[in-house]
């Protein structure tokens, strides 16, 4: 697998830390890391620094995740970005609107590396 | 993911603890407040389930039942965050300060906590998935109830005081032998 460059979009330092770790912890490289505290910094962030993956909370505040997915679906040089949503709403409703908004995919936190390898690595190889 | 275990299961049936709270609780109301709370008796063993998940899988530790009275917890730091929807109330966590940055070391595997933000970062986000992790137990919560993003209060002397009045549940745990509690209090 190549080396991978990555966005973490959460409101929690903390959280963006664990994410990052989990990521390395799945055996992905990722040679370069940037992090972003709302979808608003997130989609500027997208725009000026092309990524091959994005790891988003949804509850955040100044933009949402959902939101985020939206507008950076609209953007021609991020519509095929891989999106995966981290967050603790877990509901049907929310990984619905989730992926009809252009998510690829979704995990429930609490999650396990193991988790993190499943959903995002396919997503890298695709 | 993360079905809590036998073992787990047997741990929280022990320390189960529900009571009806609010202002008729002591007269003729009790009897109705403890109707409601029999009703949502489980929802207790699930927000000690939905705890132990969270610690056991981004905390990397385990909670324990005390073995023995402990001394009252005079809590440091304390998170919540709201409920909203379907059932309405309020998470919320209590712990030393100690126990809170020891929580934060362990998530960011060990590191040395500095600023007393990574802690409160920390402690809010534990919050934040005890709170999703509960209410993605109970039926037709997890789509019909929003979250609020946690806050946390870091200081000495004060009480949290819910204004929900209705049910309060609680569950008491020991984290690296440091008290912590946890509560569910909802909107009668």
């Amino acid at each position: 697998m190549k080396p991978a460059r990555v966005l973490i979009v959460d409101d929690s330092s903390v959280m963006r830390k664990i994410v990052g770790r989990s990521l390395r912890q799945a055996g992905l490289d990722v040679v370069q890391l940037l992090e972003a505290s709302n979808g608003s910094e997130a989609l500027s962030l997208a725009r000026e620094n092309p990524v091959d993956l994005i790891l988003s909370d949804i509850n955040m505040p100044l933009m949402d995740g959902l939101e985020f997915v939206r507008q950076l679906r609209g953007i021609e040089s991020t519509q095929q970005t891989p999106v995966v949503m981290i967050t603790t709403e877990a509901g049907e409703g929310h990984v619905v609107e989730a992926l009809s908004l252009g998510a690829s995919g979704y995990i429930r936190k609490p999650f396990t590396p193991e988790q993190i390898k499943e959903r995002i690595i396919p997503l890298l190889r695709g | 993911m993360g079905q809590a275990t036998t073992a787990e299961q047997e741990r929280v049936r022990i320390h189960l603890s529900a009571r009806a709270a609010g202002p008729h609780a002591q007269t003729a109301g009790q009897a109705r407040n403890t109707t409601q709370s029999m009703l949502h008796d489980d929802w207790c063993e699930e927000l000690a389930k939905a705890s132990c998940e969270v610690f056991e899988i981004m905390v990397g530790g385990v909670l324990t039942v005390p073995s023995e009275p402990q001394p009252p917890l005079v809590p440091d730091f304390a998170a919540m965050v709201g409920i909203a929807g379907g059932i309405c109330g309020l998470v919320s966590i209590r712990t030393t300060a100690e126990c809170a940055r020891r929580i934060a070391a362990k998530m960011l595997g060990d590191e040395e906590i500095g600023p007393a933000e990574a802690a409160q970062d920390a402690f809010g986000e534990v919050c934040n998935m005890i709170a999703g992790s509960f209410k993605g137990r109970i039926a037709g919560m997890a789509d019909g109830c929003a979250l609020s993003v946690p806050t946390v209060i870091y200081g000495r002397d004060f009480t949290l005081f819910s204004l929900a009045r209705g049910e309060h549940h609680e569950v008491t745990f020991l984290f690296e032998g440091r008290l912590l509690s946890i509560s569910l209090d909802l909107h009668s």
